[in-house]
């Protein structure tokens, strides 16, 4: 069971959040639609990485303050690395 | 009373002035308060407790601890018969009633033990390779493998007891209350942290609940245990839990435990049986001790094989004796301390056989002094007896200790005890997917550097030190160090100590202890003794060239019984490592993975079981309904009205009256299940536009329209009304089941998408009573009882909302409609909706007002062709496919799913299309979910185009009627297509999904 810390309330267990999917994918604008290919299109829609080592994603504290926010977590040692409010760009991690 | 045969003159924790009586097998016995069951049949001589998973050899107890492979018993009956429990983990009680597993007809004469006979027509690999190969060979060997797989059976009826759960955090977790944890405990509760100490055992003290000698402080273990437990119930932080297994080391500190409260009192006892435990700790301290390994020697399983160290439990805290004249085999000088025990407890040690040449460690030397006889360089080679230990042989090693040479000496005895080393007991760190690591000195696995995210560390004999003041330093500082990490640095006292440890020699490591004759070809070297896994069977997984240790264990099924190879995982690893003649980590290292040991379904379950598992929501109406009658559907958790049967009247007929009264003259209906969500804010429109396919901006305020909204893959989402209550103002409405789901698919998109507009999300839903009356009459019940507004249709039309009183109370109505009929939705303050009800039913009175139920909503709404997400959808259906080409907002610049609207394969012509089924026959009625083919074959595979998603008898159509999602359905109008099912196969024709050409229309 995760502990994660809420940007807006603190520290709680991992059954009051749900986790949405991976952070910063950013929504093609109009005109991006219209020119991007089906295959591209298809990119955004369901291509997601899988990474061994931290992963950002975002995570909302459904049974809370209903808040969507952004969670750098470790995949292997589920490490949260850092939580971050939706909009802040993802932290710079240090090269191990 | 039956003697207790095997208890000795004095000693132990027992209370000898209170016998308690229990049953085995059927058989009553005697034991007394203190005892277990392991403890207890062990006094009265019962050595045959089990028979052994495949050959069905017979077993007896081989542990005095939850790593017991062997004696599993069933205890209690009826409802309250659990089976697969550890006998040594079973407190007596009066009363208690236990049985033998994996038995058939009787524990002493059973006819599985044939297996043992046909061994090598069942050898290892039989069950690895049956799964793998041929494919079909599962069928062929489930009922054989079903019916010999031995573990207990559970109770079939329903759990009778009551569970609990709760959760604690705390600075300090200390798990294992022995001399180190105490020791932590003491230390950290006296600096102030709060501090839960657990241990899994009816009392603390560990292993010095089976000290004989040995003091603390220059007090006598006994009195510094009471002392230190004293001293922990004073400390207002520190909560302690005996009977508590921590069974589960989680992410970031937590813990679930286990806390067994009335376990040892039975089923008299009053108030919940278990309790689940989720503890997030700040820091936790594993004090959980290490377990013995047992050698792997020839036919090392027959019943009267122990541990030495459990021997030792036995003697010194049960005062019982697993025998009368014990042989001891080991590869270290532990098991001198069981001889020199049971000697003075005056059991007779017949010899002491040591693997290794002339030990010469305080231990030896003492058991030397009283007489005790040591042949070392030696093996027990031969184990003989059938249910009870009989004699061994005993030979001298060969320099390598690979063989034996010269002749051999017959023992007499009925007990052999074994030590192989200790392992420490690292599970809980492993769980926490930390590594162990090998230790070459004391050729055991210990902790590795731990998980970054968590703080945990192992201490004393949990990571390989031993010794009694080891354990008491290890602890304090342990305890101080974890305190003082949280500002708790105040510790007053100093570590307790003890006496040094006499002086002992190393360990030899000997995996095999060799036979006379070569491994596999005589006795059995048992490794795990639960799933009957055997030195020979590793020889055969190498052979074959299972060679890691993923492999070993599912070739052999080593290490996968209930006890997880507690006992027999390094064993394993050690002879392959032989084989390969490679070192032991080379072939890979274990992972423990919760639980620790197995944990009952209830404790999980707690209370959140019946009518407590889920909440149940009613709406404000839900009396009205049970007070005429009306069993209820449940929609998620609510409960909706499903029909009102009158008396004498089958479902059948009664949603056939209230479907034909509705579309004749007037039907009531309890719709306050609808989705709503109050949308608020200047870009609330804006919002709209981008979340329904189709444009929302110039709706006026007083209007509603009917939308789609899709996800991003084009796929349709939800469908509902939202009518605009003013220029920021809207009311949304969704399907029952979808509610939450949409409120968070706005809250989502709002917050990580567009966060600067500003727009305000709330769920109304229980807010509003919704109460819908259709068809033709509707206007006519509702005029008697509508104040301030005119309802006519000129005044009110179809798709407009206004405000106004309903027998008095301030009431919004919507002119939407679910049926096709006219309609008036009237959403009400809860508190008020039976009175507007019971008006409405009165109004109605001379119209015949029918109240439906769902199914009669469902029939209502298919024969007009109305879809319901999540029926006729299942997420592969584009609203076009659903024949909404038109509620796309073809001048909308952008809308969330519309470029996967553009997509090659969306744009395709022969999708799968909601069409309607005629079946030839109006009187069938299609099953849900029924297959439709274009050519029927006499038996499958045929190719199916679509399915069946709705299908009623429709009482207003007079036939049946169906819906269907049929590829290229719209371009096969009038085709005849087929669907086999049950046996026989119906015809049907392809029609518009639309079934009532002349019904009132919904604007009428
Ligand atoms: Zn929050």
């Amino acid at each position: 069971m995760l502990l994660i810390s809420c940007p807006y309330c603190g520290p709680r267990d991992e059954h009051e959040f749900a986790y949405g999917h991976e952070a910063h994918i950013a929504r093609p604008t109009l005109e991006q639609q219209q020119t991007m290919s089906d295959a591209e299109w298809a990119d955004y829609l369901f291509m997601r990485k899988n990474p061994k080592g931290v992963h950002f994603e975002r995570w909302v504290h459904s049974r809370g303050c209903r808040q969507w926010f952004n969670v750098a977590r470790h995949t292997v040692t589920h490490e949260i690395v850092k939580v971050y409010k939706m909009g802040e760009p993802a932290p710079k991690l240090e090269q191990k | 009373m039956s003697a207790q045969k095997n208890r000795v003159a004095t000693g132990g924790r027992i209370d000898r002035s209170k016998p308690v009586r229990f049953s085995f097998d059927g058989k009553t016995y005697y034991g007394y308060q203190g005892d277990n069951l392991a403890s207890a049949l062990l006094a009265n001589g019962v050595t045959l407790v089990g028979r052994s998973f495949k050959y069905h050899r017979p077993r007896g107890i081989v542990t005095a601890g939850p790593e017991e492979p062997n004696a599993l018993v069933e205890i209690g009956t009826g409802a309250y018969r659990e089976p697969n429990t550890r006998a040594p983990q079973v407190e007596l009680y009066d009363g208690l009633v236990t049985q033998s597993q994996n038995r058939w007809p009787s524990l002493d004469f059973d006819i599985g033990a044939v297996n043992s006979v046909m061994s090598r027509f069942i050898p290892s690999g039989f069950y690895y390779k049956t799964f793998k190969w041929p494919k079909d060979g599962w069928l062929f060997y489930e009922k054989f493998i079903r019916r010999a797989a031995g573990l207990g059976t559970g109770s079939t009826e329903t759990d009778p007891d009551r569970y609990d759960k709760v959760y604690g955090h705390c600075d300090v977790m200390v798990v294992g209350g022995g001399p180190a944890g105490l020791a932590a405990a003491l230390a950290a509760g006296r600096a102030g942290a709060r501090v839960v100490l657990a241990d899994e055992q009816s009392e603390l003290g560990g292993s010095l609940l089976s000290e004989r000698d040995r003091t603390i402080d220059g007090k006598p273990v006994n009195e510094w245990v009471e002392a230190a437990k004293a001293e922990l119930a004073g400390m207002p932080e520190v909560r302690v839990l005996t009977r508590t297994t921590a069974f589960a080391y989680l992410d970031a500190n937590m813990l679930s435990l286990v806390e067994r409260l009335t376990d040892h009192i039975g089923p008299t006892a009053t108030g919940p049986r278990q309790r689940l435990w989720r503890i997030r700790a700040k820091e936790v301290i594993l004090a959980t001790g290490a377990i013995e390994r047992p050698l792997v020697y020839s036919d090392n399983d027959r019943p009267g094989c122990m541990l030495a160290s459990a021997a030792r439990i036995y003697v010194n805290r049960y005062g019982t004796t697993p025998g009368q004249r014990v042989v001891i085999m080991t590869n270290n000088d532990t098991a001198y301390q069981t001889a020199l025990d049971l000697t003075a407890a005056g059991v007779s040690v017949a010899a002491v056989v040591d693997l290794r040449a002339n030990p010469t460690g305080g231990l030896p030397q003492a058991a030397r002094a009283k007489g005790i006889e040591i042949i070392d360089n030696s093996a027990i080679t031969q184990v003989k007896g059938n249910k009870q230990v009989r004699e061994v042989e005993v030979q001298s090693l060969t320099s390598d200790a690979t063989g034996v040479v010269g002749s051999a000496r017959h023992i007499y005895c009925d007990t052999v005890l074994s030590s192989g080393g200790w392992q420490p007991t690292v599970h809980l760190h492993s769980q926490t997917r930390a590594k162990v690591v090998w230790d070459d000195g004391i050729q055991a696995f210990i902790p590795g550097p731990i998980m970054p995210g968590q703080n945990n560390r192992s201490i004393s004999s949990a990571r390989g030190v031993f010794g009694l003041d080891a354990a008491l330093k290890e602890g304090h500082q342990a305890g101080a160090e974890a305190a003082a990490k949280f500002g708790f640095s105040n510790v007053t006292g100093n570590a307790p100590s003890a006496e040094a440890e006499p002086e002992s020699q190393p360990l030899r490591s000997v995996w095999i202890v060799p036979s006379n004759v070569p491994v596999g070809q005589g006795g059995k070297h048992f490794v795990d003794y639960q799933n009957d896994v055997t030195a020979g069977d590793v020889k055969l997984a190498h052979r074959e060239g299972y060679l890691s240790v993923e492999h070993l264990k599912r070739y052999t099924t080593m290490g996968m019984a209930t006890d997880q190879g507690k006992t027999s995982n390094v064993n394993a690893l050690a002879i392959m490592a032989g084989l390969k003649n490679v070192s032991i980590p080379e072939v890979g290292t274990t992972t423990f993975r919760p639980p620790y040991t197995p944990v009952t379904f209830g404790v999980f379950a707690g209370p959140d079981k019946g009518d407590y598992l889920d909440p149940i929501r009613k709406t404000a109406l839900h009396s009205w309904h049970t007070d005429h009658g009306a069993p209820f559907e449940c929609v998620g958790q609510w409960h909706r009205a499903w029909y009102y049967p009158k008396s004498g009247e089958s479902m059948h007929d009664a949603v056939n009256r209230e479907v034909k009264a509705t579309r004749d003259s007037v039907g009531i209906f309890d719709a306050s299940t609808l989705g709503k969500i109050d949308i608020q804010g200047p870009d609330a429109a804006w919002f709209l536009n981008m979340v329904y396919t189709n444009a929302w901006t110039k709706l006026e305020p007083g209007k509603c329209r009917y939308g789609f909204m899709c996800g991003e893959d084009g796929m349709v989402f939800d469908d509902g009304v939202t009518s605009r209550i003013s220029e920021n103002h809207f009311h949304m409405t969704t399907t029952t089941g979808g509610a939450p789901r949409v409120l968070s698919w706005l809250e989502e998109w709002h917050q990580c998408e567009w966060p600067d507009k500003q727009v305000y999300f709330t769920s109304v839903t229980e807010q509003w009573a919704v109460i819908a009356l259709n068809g033709p009459n509707a206007r006519k019940v509702l005029e008697k009882v509508v104040e301030g507004i005119d309802i006519s249709e000129e005044a009110f039309p179809f798709m407009t909302w206004r405000d106004c009183k309903v027998a008095g109370v301030k009431t919004r109505i919507f002119r939407i409609s679910f049926t096709g009929a006219l309609s008036f939705e009237l959403n009400i303050p809860p508190s008020y909706a039976l009175q507007v009800w019971r008006a409405l039913m009165d109004a109605g009175e001379e119209f015949n007002i029918t109240p439906y139920g769902t199914e009669a909503m469902h029939v209502l709404r298919a024969e007009k062709g109305f879809v319901i997400v999540g029926q006729e959808t299942d997420g592969t259906m584009t609203p076009q496919d659903l024949g909404f080409e038109w509620i796309i907002g073809k001048a909308k610049p952008d809308f969330i799913g519309r470029r996967s609207h553009l997509r090659s394969d969306t744009k395709r012509t022969d999708r799968k299309h909601l069409v309607g089924l005629l079946t030839e026959n109006p009187t069938e009625v299609l099953p849900e979910g029924a297959q439709v083919v274009e050519h029927v074959k006499d038996k499958p595979p045929m190719t199916m185009i679509g399915h069946v998603t709705s299908s009623y008898w429709s009482p207003n159509a007079g036939r049946s009627i169906a819906m269907a999602v049929i590829k290229d359905g719209r371009n096969r109008m009038g085709q005849t297509v087929y669907l086999p099912y049950e046996g026989k196969v119906v015809a049907a024709k392809i029609s518009k999904p639309t079934f009532l050409e002349d019904g009132a229309p919904a604007n009428g």
